[in-house]
Formats: C-alpha cells, sequence, structure tokens
C-alpha cells in the first residue's frame, strides 16, 4: 500500500481520487473551478472598481481559496513526503524529442529545469515562455467559462455541450502550440 | 469546521496532481504529442467516475451535507464561441506553461518557483479579459 501510494500513480488511481475531489466539492455544495481563485484574486485587490466581472463580495468564494491553498500544500506535502522519486517517466520518444530540443533533463526531472528552476527568473526566454503562458490560460480560462476542471472534468462529466466544445478547443489551441511554436522557442 | 473541510479537500486534490504526474509540464508535452496515454488515461478515468456519480447524484436527488439542500450543477450558458475562442487561447496557454490553474498552485507548493509568475501573469489575464469582456464575441 504505502509502496503503491509512494510510487508516481498510474492514470485510473489519479483520475478516481480526482473524481472524489469532484463529488467531495459538489457534496459540500459547491463545484468544482480552480481558474474562479484567479477572479477572486482580481476581485481581492479591487478589480471591482474597473470591471464588472469582479464585482462581486470574493468572501462568498474564501471557500475555494481554502481549496487552492490546500493543493499548495497538497504539492508540498507530495513532493517532500510522499514522493520517493520526482523523475517522470515520460515515453522515450517525446525525452529524444525534448533533448534534442536542448532540454536534457527530460525523464530525470519532475519539471524542465529551464522553466522551473532559479535560473528561469534570469532567463529572457523562460520568462517569457512562462509569462505568455500564464497570461493566455489566465484570459483563456475566464473567456471560456472554466478551466480543465471546471470544463474537462465536471463539465464534462455532467455532458454539458459548451464543456466539450471548450475542451475541443483546448486541444486546437494546445496542439498548435506543441507542434509550431514551441519548436521555435527552444 | 467549514474551512478546514476545503482545505483537506485542496490537500486531497494538490498530492493527487502531483502524484499522477498532472502537474509536471513534460506529462502536458507529452499528451500534445501523443505519445503516451497517461494524461488522457487520468482525464478519462476521472470522467468515467465523475460522470458515475453526477448521473447518482441526480438519481438518488443527493443532498449537500453542508447546507442540506439538493445538489444542484449549474448549466453552462449556450453558444460556442466564447467556449471556442476562449478554449483555443487557454488551449495555447496550457502548453506554453504546462500548467493549468490547479497544477499551478500545486507546482507552487512543491517549490518549483517560477511558477509564481505564471500566477501571476494569469491572475492579470483574467483581469485583462474582465476589462475587454464586452467589446469580445460570446
Amino acid at each position: 500500500m504505502i509502496e503503491f501510494l509512494t510510487q508516481p500513480w498510474p492514470w485510473y488511481f489519479g483520475g478516481a481520487v480526482i473524481s472524489i475531489v469532484l463529488f467531495l466539492l459538489l457534496w459540500t455544495g459547491k463545484n468544482f473551478g480552480m481558474s474562479s481563485n484567479l477572479r477572486t484574486l482580481c476581485s481581492m485587490m479591487g478589480g471591482g472598481k474597473k470591471a464588472s466581472l469582479f464585482q462581486f463580495d470574493w468572501r462568498t468564494q474564501q471557500w475555494n481559496l481554502m481549496v487552492a491553498l490546500g493543493v499548495i500544500v497538497g504539492g508540498f506535502v507530495a513532493s517532500n513526503y510522499i514522493a520517493n522519486d520526482s523523475a517522470v517517466a515520460i515515453s522515450q520518444k517525446t525525452i529524444d524529442q525534448l533533448v534534442a530540443m536542448g532540454i536534457e533533463d527530460a525523464g530525470k526531472s519532475f519539471a524542465p529545469k529551464m522553466l522551473f528552476s532559479h535560473s528561469a527568473f534570469t532567463d529572457f526566454n523562460s520568462l517569457m515562455i512562462l509569462v505568455m503562458g500564464g497570461f493566455l490560460v489566465g484570459f483563456g480560462a475566464r473567456y471560456a467559462g472554466g478551466c480543465t476542471s471546471g470544463h474537462a472534468i465536471s463539465g464534462l462529466s455532467n455532458l454539458q455541450l459548451p464543456s466539450l466544445i471548450a475542451v475541443v478547443g483546448f486541444f486546437i489551441g494546445g496542439l498548435f502550440v506543441n507542434h509550431f511554436i514551441l519548436p521555435l522557442l527552444f | 469546521m467549514k474551512t478546514v473541510v476545503f482545505f483537506s479537500i485542496g490537500v486531497l486534490f494538490g498530492i493527487t496532481l502531483y502524484m499522477s504526474e498532472v502537474s509536471s509540464w513534460f506529462r502536458i508535452y507529452e499528451m500534445f504529442q501523443f505519445d503516451s496515454f497517461h494524461m488522457y488515461g487520468v482525464i478519462g478515468s476521472a470522467l468515467f467516475f465523475g460522470s458515475l456519480i453526477i448521473f447518482f447524484i441526480k438519481k438518488l436527488k443527493i443532498k449537500s451535507i453542508l447546507e442540506g439542500t439538493p445538489i444542484t450543477i449549474a448549466e453552462k450558458e449556450k453558444g460556442w464561441k466564447r467556449y471556442l475562442l476562449g478554449g483555443v487561447i487557454f488551449g495555447c496557454g496550457w502548453a506554453l506553461s504546462g500548467a493549468c490553474p490547479g497544477p499551478m498552485f500545486s507546482l507552487l507548493g512543491a517549490g518549483f518557483f517560477p511558477i509564481i509568475i505564471v500566477i501571476i501573469s494569469a491572475t492579470f489575464g483574467t483581469f485583462i479579459y474582465g476589462l475587454v469582456q464586452s467589446k469580445l464575441p460570446h
């Protein structure tokens, strides 16, 4: 059991626990949507003065901020006290491709050092990828009315057509950048 | 009490995102290359169990444990433009940063500190959407 839990979790186990998270949030009378926290942050910082999207009482969303805080702590606990190896066993084809692009820690670390180690703070290329990536995720999630948790998991589980359209959009955008833009950036 | 409940749900989610490697930039890259079943398996099995859960919530009219009211799942408004256009923009960002909003927080806790740049710019992106919302097709 301990052995199973400290190894990278197989897809069916990860997926099952995510559905439990969905159930717990519905059972407590809430919903599953992580990107809503970004909107709440905008509201907390006075965004309501600039746009109606942020004119709501952010205190009603405190529960979701607590979920987000929990996710931060969960990441800390998992990386420090549960996982016994941080290498991600991606496919050899992906490893070869990434190494050829100059990402030499592919298959050896959890996230590429180029983007997620301290050197990223001072590397123009890395900064640009992180800033653009974050901006598009935040802008797109609110435009689409949800992110992976809201659309791909809870929306599709509820058989909602808008969520299917959004997820198709996620893949159109993701495939385009992955195949045509990333090779130019590395 | 409620605070502890939501915090704990978050901890479970954060651990899951890390342990199932959904937070890994590499896994997202690999997913868009169709080089592994892993991410499709995670999302697919979450969907499989999730749709069963929602089916039974509706069938058995399960009430929420904190409020005692029947569980309702808000329908999304009709239309397609905002979902497709917003989805494409989101997908572009997902492929670049390798992190959607849940994994961003999980990565921060796991000590990958440059993710703070992603979180700040995602919040800024949300803010800019709020400013131009009325000018965009929905």
